[in-house]
């Protein structure tokens, strides 16, 4: 113990917990960046922050839903159905990824993320083409109430999602790189976590196109 | 074992990463608070034009026809001239001056030091959401140049008039648009500010640093990230229905029937109450981003300087949280006059008022830290007496028109210019000015110029007062806010003396704000040297070199052993026991 400091003992990432009286800071700065958990509360608040978007976007949804006698129900298009599969799948096989990554099978790893990645840019080519048939049937964003909230909501989420596919394309081409060190591991979770919310927004989305239309 | 953990990182060299894309938090927060300078000089000018305007309605200024041929013709100013001042004095005030400077200015620079961090979490985000702010300025200011110029419709942009276009006057074409838009990016950059102050908090703070240990200026920057993020978020979905009500023919927010100037819009079914509440519901935390920063700068100083602990820190803290929740819910207090159903009228009315018992807890405790204390009276402290003096006077006006039966009266006059101004406005400015010259010692690394501090201070703190108090007067006697001229209103003739009055105090006030400028940047090049802790506070701030090393602790990590205001603390060798002092 020669030469030991106060800052030595409690200054490095091996150091011991804080008495529990002094709670708060645990006297990590984790360098000149993102530790893990900051990147995982960063993301938490970003959530926060996006739920409250959409929640916005929905209060005014119903406000102009009830105040108006102009609201025509826009026909959801078939291909909806099949592009929340689609997504659901792709939350699904993120997870595979990452429990493979966890059991360190890495070539399944990369399958999954792949895959998970792939499915993501099918989720958006199929919006598109929801878009199109709405297009082909004579709706547009302007047509009527419910119209513009379905353009609007779809077009915002699939804004999100394209953050969400450039997240999981880098993780991909560092995986598939081989640059995928445990440094990366908070990438990981961090995207994962956001693709599911994204999910689950969609479904949300659903949910309120379905009854309300 | 080994020796001390010491990983000090250099600072990155070259002149561009340095100082302008710099990563580093103290660089963006001084960047962040010169943007706030820029504007606040831009905002201050625009509102002497205003003033000058409204009572010399008729002189001809040949200026006023330079900087606006077809706005100013003749040198006479119009009215819609006039309004898109208004609303750029208000826009540019708000957003880029009171949202800017308190939170993401001395934010910025001082958070991380004060929790012990060597920098903000995310530095990258933190680069990027200086830069937006920026171009969210450039897109506000291009409004002025643009064909119609500048937006006429306020600084809360309620549509109709914000939504239909160039047909409701010049400025609601191209300028309402890149108002939008630029209202838009700043959102973005307030959400990515506010992800990083929050992380920050939670995550980066020293060993020791409990949260009940913070600085109240922590405090407070983290209760309005947290507002600013929720905030923000509703603007911004606000900001979208309104640009495609804009350019996209939807009817969130334009009702069917609408005539404007001899011609029926082709909206139908929306509603512009909508705009109002969403606008609101970010509106009134707002103005807690704007005020808490500052509340947490007042008592940091009034402790500091009354050399005491500062009267019930706990009750200060759950008062930041009381005002920063109960702000979410009294956003209906600002539409009492747009149609609100009594009952509701009536709850919101009830929540507002409860506001007032957080702002007189902390009041009170701001006068129970000053009482029996030794007091300093430097520069940055009467600042700091004057933001609880302007506090105390613009909140007073707040509890009447929190009460919608006065607010029907008082709500499209004077008295609600003045009440805004002295609380949202120069109560936070002079937060703003408390902090300059509390931190720029640190900032700087030297000191100010106390003689002309108090000199700014003392005709500073007289000028804004001779300026709004005339407000609330004029407000009772029924004076209409919003109008760019009096003089065609029998009604009026009486009052004008008083708006004559008003336009040379903000003239005179203006004017004073040089010996400010000149202090600072004077001060910069030839101030007197500052020392480590020039004013003998207890924050980790002033346990670092002035100014702090590129990593804030040169590869140290500071330990916390202390509240942060243990002010002349029995028994001990000096009135001051620094936070990272031994237990």
């Amino acid at each position: 113990m020669a030469g030991s400091t106060t800052a030595d003992i409690i200054g490095g990432r091996g150091a011991p917990p804080a008495p529990r009286d002094f709670g708060g800071g645990d006297g990590d700065s984790g360098g000149r960046g993102a530790s893990r958990r900051a990147s995982i509360t960063g993301l938490l608040v970003l959530l926060a922050a996006s739920v409250m978007f959409f929640a916005a976007f929905t209060s005014a949804f119903f406000v102009r839903r009830g105040m108006s006698n102009d609201w025509v129900d826009t026909p959801l298009p078939h291909i909806l159905w099949v592009n929340t599969g689609v997504l659901v799948a792709s939350s699904l096989a993120l997870e595979l990824a990452r429990r493979a990554l966890r059991a360190g099978r890495r070539a399944a790893f990369n399958r999954f993320w792949t895959g998970a990645t792939i499915l993501g840019a099918l989720f958006l080519c199929g919006q598109y083409l929801a878009w199109r048939q709405l297009n082909d049937a004579g709706i547009y964003l302007a047509t009527n109430p419910s119209s513009s909230f379905f353009f609007l909501l779809t077009c915002v989420h699939a804004v999100h999602l394209v953050g969400g596919i450039s997240a999981l394309g880098y993780i991909d081409v560092q995986a598939l790189l081989l640059r995928l060190g445990p440094s990366k591991r908070t990438a990981v979770d961090v995207s994962a976590y956001f693709w599911h919310f994204l999910d689950a927004i969609w479904i949300y989305l659903m949910v309120l196109f379905f009854f309300w239309g | 074992m080994s020796s001390p953990v010491v990983h000090a990182h250099g600072a990155p060299q070259g002149f561009i990463r340095r100082y302008i894309f710099s990563l580093d938090h103290k660089v963006i927060g001084i960047q962040y608070y010169f943007l706030a300078l820029f504007s606040v000089f831009l905002g201050m000018s625009l509102s002497v034009l205003m003033r000058f305007h409204m009572v010399y309605p008729d002189a001809k200024v040949s200026l006023f026809e330079k900087l606006w041929p077809t706005g100013a013709a003749g040198g006479i100013m119009t009215p819609e001239l006039y309004l898109s001042l208004m609303t750029m004095h208000g826009t540019i005030m708000v957003f880029f001056v009171l949202t800017t400077a308190p939170q993401s200015g001395f934010g910025n620079y001082f958070l991380p030091i004060q929790i012990g961090a060597e920098d903000m979490a995310f530095p990258v985000l933190n680069m990027l959401s200086f830069w937006t702010t920026l171009l969210a300025l450039v897109v506000m200011v291009s409004a002025f140049f643009v064909q119609g110029g500048a937006p006429l419709s306020g600084w809360t942009a309620y549509p109709p008039l914000s939504a239909v276009g160039p047909l409701s006057g010049p400025g609601e074409g191209m300028g309402q648009t890149l108002w939008v838009i630029s209202i838009a990016i700043f959102c973005g950059a307030s959400l990515m500010g506010a992800i990083n102050f929050i992380a920050t908090t939670i995550d980066l703070r020293a060993r020791g640093m409990s949260m009940m240990r913070l600085p109240l200026t922590v405090w407070s920057w983290f209760v309005t990230a947290i507002l600013g993020l929720l905030g923000f978020a509703v603007l911004l979905a606000a900001g979208v229905l309104l640009l495609l009500d804009r350019m996209a023919g939807t009817s969130f927010f334009l009702p069917a029937g609408l005539v404007v100037n001899d011609q029926i819009l082709n909206h139908k079914g929306g509603s512009p109450l909508l705009w109002q509440h969403l606008f609101w519901f970010f509106g009134h935390p707002e103005v807690y981003i704007a005020i808490l920063p500052g509340m947490g700068l007042a008592s940091q100083l009034l402790a500091t300087f009354s050399r005491k602990p500062i009267f019930g820190y706990r009750a200060m803290v759950y008062a930041i949280l009381g005002i920063g929740f109960l702000g979410f819910f009294v956003w209906g207090h600002h539409m009492f006059m747009s149609g609100m159903n009594p009952y509701s009228a009536m709850a919101f009315s009830i929540l507002t008022m409860s506001i007032g018992v957080p702002s007189a807890i902390k009041t009170f405790n701001w006068i129970g830290t000053l009482w029996g204390g030794r007091i300093r009276f430097t520069t940055a402290m009467l600042f700091a007496l004057g933001f609880v003096s302007l506090f105390v006077s613009g909140g007073i006006s707040g509890i009447f028109l929190g009460q919608p039966a006065l607010d029907l009266y008082f709500h499209d006059t004077y008295f609600v210019v003045g009440h805004f101004h002295m609380i949202m406005g120069v109560a936070a400015i002079f937060g703003m000015f408390g902090g300059t010259f509390y931190w720029f010692p640190k900032m700087f690394g030297r000191m100010m110029n106390e003689t002309l501090g108090k000199i700014h201070f003392y005709l500073t703190f007289l000028g804004v007062y001779a300026i709004f108090t005339p407000m609330h007067f004029l407000g009772i006697a029924g004076n209409p806010r919003r109008y760019a001229d009096f003089t065609n209103f029998e009604f009026m003739n009486n009052l004008m003396p008083v708006h004559k009055f008003m336009t040379h105090a903000a003239i005179f006030t203006a004017v004073v704000q040089l010996i400010f400028v000149f202090n600072l940047f004077w001060s910069m090049r030839k101030g007197a040297k500052a020392p480590v802790n020039p004013w003998d506070s207890t924050t980790l701030e002033w346990t670092v070199s002035s100014p702090p090393p590129f990593d804030n602790f040169a590869g140290k990590h500071p330990v916390v052993n202390h509240g942060a205001y243990e002010y002349s603390v029995p028994g001990a060798a000096k009135d001051y026991i620094m936070q990272s002092d031994p237990a």
